[in-house]
C-alpha cells in the first residue's frame, strides 16, 4: 500500500519481512473465555468419565461410564432386535424360507457371518474347502457326501461327521485295504487305474480292466457299481472330477492305501436351532445346494 | 521500526459496530441479491415436481436415507457421485474466477454470513433506529425501554433463525409432511436437533459474532490475498484525491485539504467496522456501501464521485500520475481470468453431456475371487459375480442378462430360473450370477478370458455391457 497508514501508531511486534510488519493487536476476549471454558471441560470430563491411567486400569469417573458396558448393550440390543427374525426362522419351514425375501436376506446375512465365525478355519472364507484335495469339503460345487438339501445341511451341522460328541453324528468309516492287508499292493494299482478310468483320466486300459473287478468286490457296496457314491455312508462318488484328497494316481492310491477319516464337529452345544438354520440357509445358496 | 513495546492489554473486548443507514447503487444491488438469495433458500424445498407414483415429488431433495439425490429433472444416484464433485470443483473455479476478477465479490454480496447479517441489521435499525439511536440505547443501563427493544430484536433474530434452521431440514425430506410433523412433535430428533443447531448458529453469527466470524474464523480472506493481483478490481480510497484530509477552515488557503473531508461516513457505515482509508486489510468484504456513503457525501459537497471505488492496484498508479485507468473490461478479460472461464466452462459442459449421455440402466460387475473357480462334477468350470443392477426407471424392470460372444459359456442365476430378473422401481439389485464353462473348452482351461456380460431391459432397446474376467483351471 502506498499511503503511508494513518493508524500506524498500533504497537507492532517488531518483526519486519521485506518491509511486512505485524500488528500486535490484543486478542478476542471471548477467545480467552473459550480456552477457560475449555479448562473447566477438561476437569469436569475427568469427574465424570474414566480419564487418569493408574497402574491397573483408569480412575472410573462418576458416571460409571465404560466403553464394555456400552458394547455389551449393543449386543443385548442386536440381539432383542434379531430374536423376531430367529423365531421367524423357527417356525418358517426349511424348504420355504428361500421363498420369503425378507427372511431368506436375513437368513443369509446371519448365516454368513456365522459361518465366518465357526466354519471357515476349515471350509475355508469362500467356503471352497480352503484348496483342492485339502479333505476339506468344497461347499460350492455340486457334489454332496451327505446330501445337499437344506435339511442334510441342517443335520449336519447339528451333529457333525465321525465325532464322539454326538451319538447322532453322521458315521462311516472306509477301511485302509492297503495298510490292514485287504488288498495287495497289485490289486491297489489295478482298482486305482479303474477310478482313473470311471473319472475320464489317463490310465493303463489293462490295468484298469481288472481293477473293475476288485472294485466290485471291494469297493462298490459303498462308494456305488459304477462309482456313483452313496450319502447314505458318506460315501463320495468316484466317477466325476471332484476329488476330496486329491485325485491324481498318487494320491488315490495314498486313500486306497490308509483311509481318510475326516471329523467334524457338531454345532447343537454351539449354536442355536435357528442359528443352524441360518447357517444352513447360507451355504444352501453359495452355488451348490440341491 | 517501533519495538515490542508491551501492549496494554493482551485481551479485548469487541468492540460492537452499529452500521449506518446508507441509500445508494450498491445498497440497492445488496437488497435485490439479498431478497433472491434468500428467496431461494426458502422457497426451493417448496417447489413440486411430479415423478411417478414411486418417486418424491419434490424438486429439490437430498433424500439421504435413500440415497438419491434429486434436482428438477435430473435424478442422482450414489454411484454418480461425481456430477456433485464436478459441482464443487466449478464452485471452486468459479471463486477463483471471480477473486481474481472482482476481488472478495463473494465475501460481501453472496456469502451467507454477510446476507444473514445484513438481515439481522435491518431488523436491529428497525426495531431500534438508526446508528445514533441504537448507540445512545447500547450505552443506555438496562430499563424498560432497553429491556423491551432488546428483546423484541433478539425476538424476531430467533424468528429468522428457526426459519433458516426449519428451511434446511426440508431439503431433505418431504417438506409439506416434515412441516406438520415439525408442529405436531411427531419428527424424528434429528430434524429437531438440526433446526435447534442452526437457529442457534443463525441467531448467534447473525446477531452477535458478525464481522468476527470473517476476521478470525473464516480461511477465506487468508486465501483470497493470493488470488488477488494488481489486475483485480477492488474497493480503495483514492488517497491522493482524498488527503491531506480535513474540513476547510477560515484562513486556510485554498488547495489546503484534499476532497475527503474527513465525515467518517465511510466508517459509519461499514459493517465490519473498519476504516477503508487505512487501505487494503483482512476485515474488508468490498460490500460497497463505503462508496454509496462518500458519494452521497461527494454530491452534497459538490466534488465529483468516486474518492472511493472500484479500483485495481495497477491503476492507482497511473490514476495518481494523472492519467487514464484502464477500461474494467481490460482489468476483468485478462489471461488469468479466461483460463479460469475455460476450465470452468469446459466442466460445466462435460458434466451436462455425461448427463445426457449416461443410461438409465446400469450395472456393476464384482467377481467372487474366493475362489477364483470352482470345478464342478462333470468338470466343468464355474465362476461367480455379483452383478449390481440399478433401475433408474419409475416402474420396475425386468434385466435380461446374457454372455453373448462365448457359446461354450452358460449364465446362470442364484434363486431365479432363466436369464431374466425383476429389480423394483428406482431400486437397486445385488444378484449373484454364475458363468459355467464346459469341460475342456478354451474357457474353462485358460487362466484368464475377458468375458462381456450383456443386460438389456424388457422393452427397450438400451443394452449395455460389463466387462470382466473369466478364470479357467490352466493346464
Amino acid at each position: 500500500m502506498a499511503a503511508p497508514n494513518k493508524k500506524h501508531d498500533r504497537p507492532t511486534t517488531g518483526h519486519s519481512w521485506d518491509g511486512i510488519e505485524e500488528f500486535d493487536n490484543p486478542m478476542p476476549r471471548w477467545w480467552l473465555w473459550t480456552f477457560y471454558a475449555t479448562i473447566i471441560w477438561a476437569v469436569v470430563y475427568w469427574i465424570l468419565f474414566p480419564a487418569w491411567p493408574l497402574i491397573n486400569g483408569a480412575t472410573a469417573g462418576v458416571l460409571g461410564y465404560s466403553s464394555r458396558q456400552d458394547v455389551e448393550a449393543e449386543m443385548v440390543a442386536v440381539d432383542e432386535a434379531n430374536a423376531g427374525w430367529y423365531q421367524r426362522l423357527l417356525d418358517t419351514d426349511l424348504n420355504a424360507i428361500a421363498e420369503d425375501p425378507e427372511l431368506q436376506r436375513f437368513a443369509v446375512n446371519a448365516g454368513a457371518a456365522i459361518f465366518r465365525a465357526q466354519c471357515s478355519q476349515c471350509h475355508g472364507a469362500g467356503a471352497d474347502g480352503l484348496r483342492p484335495g485339502s479333505g476339506f469339503p468344497n461347499l460350492l460345487d455340486d457334489e454332496w457326501m451327505w446330501g445337499g438339501t437344506t435339511e442334510d445341511i441342517v443335520q449336519t451341522v447339528t451333529y457333525g461327521i465321525r465325532n464322539e460328541d454326538f451319538p447322532d453324528a453322521r458315521y462311516s468309516q472306509m477301511p485302509s485295504f492297503g495298510a490292514d492287508g485287504i488288498l495287495s499292493d497289485e490289486e491297489i494299482t489295478q482298482v486305482v487305474n479303474h477310478v482313473l478310468n470311471i473319472s475320464g483320466q489317463a490310465h493303463d486300459a489293462a490295468l484298469a480292466e481288472a481293477g473293475a473287478e476288485v472294485f466290485d468286490l471291494n469297493c462298490s457296496s459303498c462308494h456305488g457299481v459304477d462309482g456313483e457314491g452313496d450319502q447314505m455312508q458318506g460315501a463320495p462318488a468316484l466317477n466325476n472330477a471332484i476329488w476330496l484328497y486329491g485325485g491324481s494316481e498318487a494320491d488315490i492310491t495314498a486313500s486306497v492305501q490308509v483311509a481318510h477319516f475326516g471329523v467334524m464337529p457338531g454345532f447343537a452345544d454351539r449354536l442355536s436351532d435357528a442359528q443352524i438354520r441360518a447357517v444352513a440357509s447360507y451355504v444352501h445358496q453359495l452355488g451348490g445346494g440341491q | 521500526m517501533s519495538t515490542a513495546e508491551e501492549p496494554e492489554t493482551l485481551y479485548a473486548a469487541r468492540e460492537p459496530v452499529f452500521p449506518r443507514r446508507v441509500k445508494g447503487n450498491f445498497r440497492t444491488l445488496k437488497w435485490w441479491l439479498m431478497g433472491l438469495m434468500l428467496g431461494i433458500y426458502y422457497i426451493t424445498p417448496w417447489i413440486r415436481w411430479d415423478r411417478g407414483p414411486n418417486l418424491p415429488d419434490q424438486a429439490v431433495l437430498v433424500d439421504l436415507a435413500n440415497r438419491r439425490f434429486f434436482f428438477f429433472m435430473v435424478e442422482i444416484w450414489p454411484h454418480e457421485f461425481y456430477f456433485v464433485a464436478g459441482l464443487l470443483i466449478m464452485a471452486g473455479i468459479g471463486l477463483f474466477l471471480f477473486t481474481s476478477a472482482l476481488g472478495r465479490v463473494w465475501c460481501g454480496y453472496a456469502c451467507p454470513q454477510t446476507v444473514w447479517t445484513d438481515l439481522y441489521i435491518l431488523v436491529e435499525r428497525w426495531v431500534e433506529g438508526d446508528r445514533n439511536a441504537r448507540l445512545r440505547l447500547h450505552r443506555q443501563k438496562w430499563g424498560a425501554e432497553k429491556l423491551r427493544k432488546y428483546s423484541t430484536k433478539w425476538a424476531l433474530w430467533l424468528l429468522i433463525g428457526l426459519a433458516t434452521g426449519g428451511a434446511w431440514v426440508f431439503y431433505f425430506t418431504d417438506a409439506p409432511t416434515l412441516l406438520v410433523d415439525l408442529f405436531t412433535l411427531n419428527a424424528h430428533p434429528v430434524a429437531y436437533g438440526t433446526v435447534a443447531f442452526l437457529t442457534a448458529t443463525t441467531f448467534l453469527f447473525g446477531g452477535f459474532f458478525r464481522e468476527q466470524v470473517c476476521i478470525y474464523g473464516c480461511p477465506w480472506p487468508r486465501i483470497q490475498a493470493a488470488m488477488m493481483d494488481e489486475d483485480t478490481i477492488t474497493i480503495s480510497y483514492r488517497e491522493w484525491r482524498g488527503e491531506p484530509r480535513g474540513k476547510q477552515r477560515k484562513g486556510e488557503p485554498e488547495g489546503a485539504h484534499g476532497d475527503c473531508i474527513d465525515c467518517m461516513a465511510c466508517v459509519n457505515v461499514c459493517p465490519m467496522g473498519i476504516d477503508i482509508r487505512d487501505g487494503q486489510q483482512l476485515a474488508c468484504i468490498t460490500c460497497g456501501l463505503c462508496i454509496d456513503a462518500c458519494n452521497d457525501v461527494m454530491d452534497r459537497i459538490g466534488k465529483p464521485r468516486g474518492l472511493i471505488g472500484y479500483l485495481a492496484l495497477s491503476d492507482e498508479v497511473r490514476e495518481r500520475a494523472g492519467n487514464e485507468p484502464k477500461s474494467v473490461w481490460k482489468h476483468v478479460f485478462r489471461p488469468r481470468t479466461i483460463v479460469y472461464t475455460v476450465l470452468w466452462a469446459g466442466i460445466g459442459v462435460g458434466l451436462l453431456v455425461a448427463l445426457f449421455l449416461r443410461t438409465d440402466i446400469d450395472m456393476s460387475i464384482s467377481p467372487i475371487r474366493n475362489p477364483t473357480y470352482v470345478t464342478l462334477s462333470d468338470g466343468s468350470i464355474r465362476n461367480t459375480y455379483d452383478i449390481r443392477l440399478r433401475n433408474m426407471y419409475a416402474e420396475p424392470r425386468q434385466f435380461y442378462l446374457t454372455v453373448a460372444d462365448n457359446p461354450s459359456i452358460t449364465l446362470t442365476m442364484e434363486g431365479v430360473q432363466g436369464q431374466l430378473v425383476t429389480v423394483g422401481a428406482d431400486e437397486q439389485l445385488i444378484q449373484r450370477v454364475y458363468l459355467v464353462a464346459s469341460p475342456g473348452t478354451a474357457a474353462a482351461t485358460t487362466a484368464a478370458t475377458p468375458v462381456r456380460i450383456w443386460v438389456s431391459v424388457t422393452g427397450d432397446t438400451d443394452r449395455i455391457y460389463g466387462e470382466t474376467v473369466f478364470n479357467g483351471r490352466a493346464q
